[in-house]
């Protein structure tokens, strides 16, 4: 009997050490999630947020030399400035949901370090005639190789 | 016309598989044959009608017939035959379609196999497994009808989600449902040794065969998973502790777990509670996993969102839990241990190591993927887990897992002597040691990959000292070369299966850790002609050209790669516009090495094509974890033949 309760001792002490490890994993890892008046509301500088909101149109700009990407994200009350370096990811574009993830810089803006594009559900009917968009930029590139 | 045919072989399949299962229970029940023989043709009718399904399923997807709502999303005129075949999984309703299709064959091959051979068992398992079957025609049936109708029918559908558009489509989520739906076998005769009482080690043996095979499937699909992640995304990554990959590593820990626990019971006698607990929790993984994933809350490439299903499978799992949960109960005087643990140095004590460990990975896993959603249900708060908490968590499990798969096959069983330890561990902990240093020397300093390489050059040593020993044996008994070196192989198949199975873990962590530790990466935008270089690779820029496919428009670039040494390659990289899509998706270009994987992706470019910008990685190891994929699955055909041993 003796032997099986020493059992049990050693495995619970290896319980108890996994159990404070995912402690210290999920309060060293855990990210909040917040929408852009969140964030204004009480931001702390240099804490790691995940900030989710809408790429507002018009303010998008990527410098493909210096791989500066700047653009504001928006909940319709407030929006938050983001800057992040490289190159803007797949389903990224402006009219739609992002989320990044970075912190908040005390000069007033978001220093995103990932940017997680959202999978747009909406689905347009490709209608008679309607030439799909990208169809221009084969277009232009066609022309300059020729 | 299709939208009526499907629904109705599916409404027909649900009531024949269901009054199937109970007559099963009354042939249980009663011994009376004729109502096994009605299970038995209920089973065959399931079958048939799932079949059925799926026929009219790809006729419609073949015939481009849009009434079938499912057709009209997942699929449009332009979509490439071949895509249309995977199509038919590529959405919920469809992915449950062929679940309970391969089921159904399952439970054929239940009936081929058993009827004779296990008569007592055999009524009980038919009726779990047409039960469950029941279940997924009931999903098909009410909350995803893979045969919904579409008014009006459009002129095109919606077409594929690209991502998918991608040969890994066919095997990866077969793989994956070969392994989910395996471990209904063991589960279903797991249930029936519960319910006639006959607790003992009947039920593993029996379906020894089906726990190997579902557990291989389930690694293979979650590697697949892993390569489809790795050459379609173009992050560079291939696992990414997202919701729906850790819905399918969980129960494959449970799984590995239970395949170590039950060589204690076959040979020891204990741990009948604990073994059937871990095939009850492996099977409800399976069905937890697919409601997190397929029930939309949380989002993720894999999820749909989906209205009730998620009731559906909640409801299930609580009922198929609490149901074995209370036959457990029941039959809890039945599964007292025959014998107890004789001392910690023991290989039962090191498979009961293993096991605790394997299960707190699978409880990290869990706690880290539904931490989001208690946060938010309980707190209000949204919060999310990324990879550092699984990392930080896992590694130092992993890496003691590594370090027990060393020690548990040669470790002496009862009570291992100081004797025994010596001759088995003396060397290989040399050699780990060794190897460890020298790669420090070698420049290498991050501790944990110190670690992990030097567990697998431990671990190694420890198969190849086992292997060589026995051959020595057989040799000194006066055998040939061949007969001691492959005849040993496959007259203890088992024994050495485990050991090539062992193997392939151990080559894919190599991978894990180098591709972790070593691979680099850059982010530039290069002029036409201009190049950039990486890690003794020099790649430039040559060019853009547009080129309309059939189902979508494509940019690829040229880049010429020139290494250190001689040799050229061109790549390709491109982005590719669907019309469907707002925004252009990534395809990425990559040679692939045996040391180093070159990888390039195109990331924006100039309209007029004078320059680009690329994300260009040099990723180290990467091809080792499909490599361990091979030498897992050699392993596991080794290991799933005959058996050769005479029975203890």
């Amino acid at each position: 009997m003796t032997k099986q309760r020493k059992f049990v001792a050693g495995a619970l002490v290896i319980v108890a050490a996994i159990a404070y490890l995912i402690w210290a994993g999920v309060s060293q890892s855990v990210v909040y999630f917040v929408t852009p008046s969140e964030l204004l509301a009480a931001p702390v500088a240099n804490k790691t947020y995940r900030l989710g909101g809408l790429v507002q149109p018009g303010t998008l700009r990527w410098d493909a030399k210096s791989l500066d990407l700047s653009f504001t994200l928006s909940d319709g009350k407030s929006s938050v400035p983001v800057k992040h370096r490289g190159a803007p990811p797949d389903l990224f574009a402006e009219g739609r949901g992002a989320v990044v993830e970075g912190l908040w810089a005390r000069e007033g803006y978001f220093k995103a370090s990932l940017i997680l594009a959202k999978h747009s559900e909406e689905y347009k009917a490709p209608h008679e005639g309607a030439e799909p968009g990208y169809k221009e930029i084969i277009k232009s590139l066609r022309g300059d190789s020729r | 016309m299709i939208p009526e045919l499907g629904y109705a072989a599916t409404v027909a399949g649900f009531v024949l598989a269901l009054s199937g299962a109970v007559a099963a229970v009354v042939g249980g029940w009663t011994g009376r044959a004729e109502w096994l023989r009605t299970g038995e043709r209920a089973a065959i009718g399931v079958w048939v009608l799932i079949t059925v399904c799926i026929a009219l399923m790809l006729y419609a997807f073949l015939t481009f017939d849009f009434s079938v709502r499912y057709v009209a999303i997942n699929t449009n005129r332009g979509t490439p035959f071949y895509y249309r075949i995977t199509a038919l999984w590529g959405a919920l309703e469809g992915s449950i379609v062929l679940w309970s299709w391969m089921l159904s064959i399952y439970t054929l091959i239940v009936v081929v196999q058993y009827r004779r051979r296990q008569p007592e068992l055999y009524p009980w398992v038919l009726s779990v497994m047409l039960g469950i079957l029941a279940f997924f025609l009931l999903v098909m049936t009410i909350p995803a009808p893979p045969f919904e109708r579409l008014t009006p029918i459009p002129p095109d559908g919606r077409g594929l989600n690209p991502l998918l558009e991608d040969s890994g489509m066919i095997t990866h989520p077969v793989a994956l449902y070969l392994g989910f739906t395996g471990f209904t076998v063991p589960f279903a005769f797991a249930m029936a040794a519960l319910i006639i009482g006959r607790t003992g080690e009947e039920w593993i043996t029996i379906t020894r065969r089906w726990t190997i095979i579902a557990w291989y499937f389930l690694a293979l699909g979650l590697l697949i998973g892993g390569w489809w992640s790795y050459h379609v995304l173009g992050w560079g990554g291939y696992w990414a502790w997202d919701p729906v990959e850790n819905a399918a590593f969980m129960p494959w820990l449970t799984a590995t777990a239970f395949l170590h626990s039950v060589m204690v019971q076959e040979r020891r006698r204990m741990l009948k509670l604990w073994n059937l607990s871990l095939i009850i929790l492996t099977f409800g993984l399976t069905l937890f996993g697919t409601f997190l994933t397929r029930s939309g809350i949380i989002g993720s490439v894999h999820s749909f969102t989906q209205g009730s299903i998620g009731v559906f499978f909640l409801s299930f799992l609580s009922l198929v839990l609490l149901g074995s949960f209370s036959l457990l109960a029941w039959r809890m005087d039945r599964l007292r241990a025959e014998s107890q643990l004789d001392s910690v140095v023991s290989r039962e004590s090191t498979f009961l190591l293993n096991n605790l460990f394997l299960l707190a990975a699978t409880f990290t896993v869990f706690f880290g993927t539904v931490f989001p959603l208690l946060s938010e249900a309980v707190r209000g708060v949204k919060v999310s887990v990324g990879a550092p908490f699984f990392n930080l968590v896992n590694i130092p499990v992993f890496l003691t897992l590594l370090f027990l798969m060393g020690v548990g096959p040669l470790i002496a069983w009862r009570r291992a002597s100081a004797q025994n330890l010596k001759r088995n561990f003396l060397k290989p902990v040399l050699a780990g040691i060794v190897a460890a240093a020298v790669l420090r020397l070698f420049g290498v300093a991050n501790v944990l990959v110190l670690a992990a390489m030097g567990l697998v050059i431990f671990v190694s040593a420890t198969i190849v000292l086992d292997y060589a020993r026995a051959v020595r044996a057989r040799r000194r008994s006066g055998e040939g070369w061949s007969a001691a070196t492959w005849g040993l192989l496959l007259r203890q198949n088992r024994r050495y299966g485990g050991f090539i199975v062992h193997l392939g873990v151990l080559v894919v962590a190599l991978g894990v850790a180098g591709s972790q530790a070593w691979s680099v990466q850059t982010e530039t935008t290069l002029e036409k002609g201009q190049s950039v270089e990486l890690g003794g690779y020099r790649v430039r820029f040559d060019g853009l050209e547009a080129s309309e496919e059939s189902n979508h428009g494509k940019v690829t670039g040229t880049f010429s790669v020139t290494s250190g040494r001689h040799w050229d390659v061109m790549l390709h990289p491109g982005r590719k516009f669907y019309p469907q899509e707002q925004t252009p998706i990534a395809a990425v270009d990559y040679r692939l090495g045996f040391i180093e994987d070159v990888y390039l992706v195109l990331g924006d470019f100039a309209r007029d094509g004078s320059q680009a910008t690329i994300k260009l990685q040099v990723n180290r190891m990467v091809s080792w974890l499909w490599l361990g994929g091979f030498v897992l699955t050699i392993g596991a055909a080794l290991a799933i033949l005959p058996d050769h041993r005479k029975p203890a």
